[in-house]
């Protein structure tokens, strides 16, 4: 697999941070950043690759969080196997609003908005149905064993969280090397061509929200571990919509590398403006607004895009160099 | 030989508008064969509902001997109808290896033999020296050659050819003519529509005249250039007369 060197050094330098501090302000920091980054991941398989703007992304989330916690404080359930069950059913329901959707041939603004539809509404179900605990949320007992995800320190979680945005760069890696993947930039390109190609979009495009709502409810069920509570606001709020896809969109939208890229920019802005602002409510929000007319006006392929030019301008700079040198022998 | 396509009494109409009007049509296989007709004849539509994009109103197309309207475009590909199109649809941000390997993937699941099957294609249309340029970068002549290959890649026993010699000089319209037979040479049936007379003489083994919806003429190119309808088609009501009238004087 091309390009394993970079992920290995990555993901290798990042694993060590713990072990060069114990500050929970750093290891939080840097938690939050790789949730974002994976919730990125999976908004980029389905905006990025597949050209579908998803406003919605929190509905994945937030059930992914959700059926965790509710299999655990109802249900007795093992915590890990809540978790993995939450991510099966953020796969369903991605499943179900992609066939809903794409079935009867939603797109860009149109699928945009039903999306973020679907989010509020479960939103709203969540803010007010029992099992949830509606208004006062859902409170995840503390049971601080390996077994029930829950850890002493913060260390644990971060290396799971960075285990899991590694896995979801190795899943959307293999996908860019894949049938399935050339199709899902096929139909991002050009849906009609690729019919014309023996190209099923439709299929495609539900098989990429599934897998996308999959890593998504990933980031929910660890969610509800680190925090141990969720309300309807949180687990369903736009908050995450926009983060899932602000990552991306800043660091590289379609790109192996940029939801990560982009999550720890956005995050290291978003606490330098509340440092700055003391605390000062929605500012950050004001920030990535900012930020997001920035990338699109001037860097619409993000931060790896930036890297990407200043690597071929070097590199023709080099090409340059020995040419010059035969002109002034010559 | 058999007719591998066999379009019966097709009509296809848009409100008030009858774009095709009972055409019927039929492709041999192992041939050429061409569909003119002035601009507006409703070409481009009879397409659309060959390759599955449009649903006619009326009538029947028929593939390989079975009813194939209703059938969705991807599937019809994979039955082996493969179409380029008029407008040329690249995948604008993929390069131009990726975009044959999309095509190419229709029979092979890896990536690797996706990509290779893309580089032989390629330069089976002449396209090899450009693999790794991004398809935006591509001349018109190098879009329709791309359509071409993309589609051929899909390894297919049909081609719509959707005039793949339009907005092309002379020279480059000399040096595809041989890319089309070569098709025809490799066993795939080819139906073309075409603007450029020239092509179509040369090539078509046979012509079918559309003008206004309507199925107007269809013989060998020789006896369509001289049949006075399909003159009357492109010039104009009474044009054939008055060509006889000046032969004459």
């Amino acid at each position: 697999m091309k390009g394993l060197v970079p992920f290995g050094v990555a993901i290798a330098v990042l694993a060590v941070v713990p072990l060069l501090t114990s500050s929970n302000v750093v290891l939080n920091f840097l938690v939050v950043a790789l949730l974002i980054a994976l919730v990125g991941q999976g908004w980029n398989l389905l905006g990025g690759y597949g050209g579908q703007y998803s406003f919605g992304h929190a509905a994945f989330f937030g059930t992914g969080a959700y059926v965790s916690a509710i299999l655990q404080v109802r249900y007795g359930i093992n915590a890990w196997l809540g978790f993995c069950i939450g991510i099966a059913a953020g796969a369903a329901v991605g499943a179900v609003i992609g066939a809903l959707t794409f079935r009867s041939g939603l797109k860009g603004s149109y699928f945009a908005l039903i999306t973020l539809a679907f989010a509020e509404v479960l939103r709203i179900v969540a803010s007010v149905a029992a099992i949830t605990g509606a208004g006062v949320g859902t409170l995840i007992k503390l049971d601080l064993r390996p077994e029930a995800f829950q850890f002493q320190s913060r260390a644990p979680f971060y290396w799971i969280i960075l285990a899991l945005v590694g896995a979801s760069l190795i899943i959307v890696r293999m996908i860019e090397d894949s049938r399935f993947g050339a199709y899902l930039i096929a139909v991002r390109e050009n849906e009609d061509a690729a019919k014309a190609l023996g190209v099923n979009t439709t299929v495609i495009k539900i098989g990429a929200m599934t897998i996308s709502a999959a890593i998504t409810a990933a980031g929910g069920g660890f969610y509800a571990q680190y925090f141990l509570f969720l309300d309807a606001g949180i687990a369903y709020g736009s908050w995450i919509s926009i983060d899932a896809l602000l990552a991306p969109i800043v660091g590289g939208l379609g790109t192996v590398y940029g939801p990560l890229l982009g999550a720890l920019v956005i995050k290291t802005l978003g606490e330098a403006t509340k440092l700055l602002t003391s605390d000062a409510p929605g500012l950050d929000l004001v920030i990535y607004g900012c930020i997001l007319i920035l990338v699109i006006a001037f860097a619409p392929r993000g931060i790896v895009g930036i890297f990407a030019d200043l690597n071929r301008r070097l590199r023709a700079g080099k090409t340059d160099a020995p040419a010059s040198l035969e002109q002034r022998h010559g | 030989m058999a007719d591998l396509l066999r379009v019966d009494q097709v009509s296809m109409r848009f409100g008030g508008l009858l774009a095709v009007d009972n055409a019927s049509l039929t492709a041999e296989a192992g041939r050429i064969t061409a569909l003119i007709g002035p601009n507006g004849a409703g070409k481009s539509t009879l397409f659309a509902i060959i390759s599955g994009f449009l649903r006619p109103s009326s009538g029947s197309v028929f593939y390989d001997g079975a009813e194939i309207i209703g059938e969705p475009p991807h599937r019809l590909a994979r039955r082996g109808i493969a179409r380029t199109f008029q407008i040329t649809q690249p995948f604008a941000g993929l390069t131009v290896r990726e975009n044959i390997a999309v095509g190419a993937h229709l029979k092979r699941a890896a990536r690797p033999d996706a990509l290779a099957a893309a580089g032989e294609v390629a330069r089976a249309v002449g396209l090899g020296e450009l693999l790794d340029r991004p398809a935006a970068d591509l001349t018109v002549a190098g879009r329709k050659r791309l359509e071409l290959a993309r589609a051929l890649a899909t390894e297919p026993r049909l081609i719509l050819l959707d005039e793949v010699l339009a907005g092309l000089n002379p020279t480059e319209v000399r040096v595809m003519i041989p890319v089309i037979r070569a098709i025809r040479d490799r066993g795939i049936t080819v139906f073309m529509i075409e603007h450029i007379m020239e092509a179509v003489m040369s090539l078509a083994e046979h012509v079918f005249v559309l003008s206004e919806g309507r199925m107007i003429a269809e013989g060998t190119p020789q006896a369509i250039a001289g049949n006075p309808r399909v003159v009357e088609a492109y010039l104009g009501h009474g044009a054939a007369t008055r060509m006889m009238e000046t032969d004459h004087a």
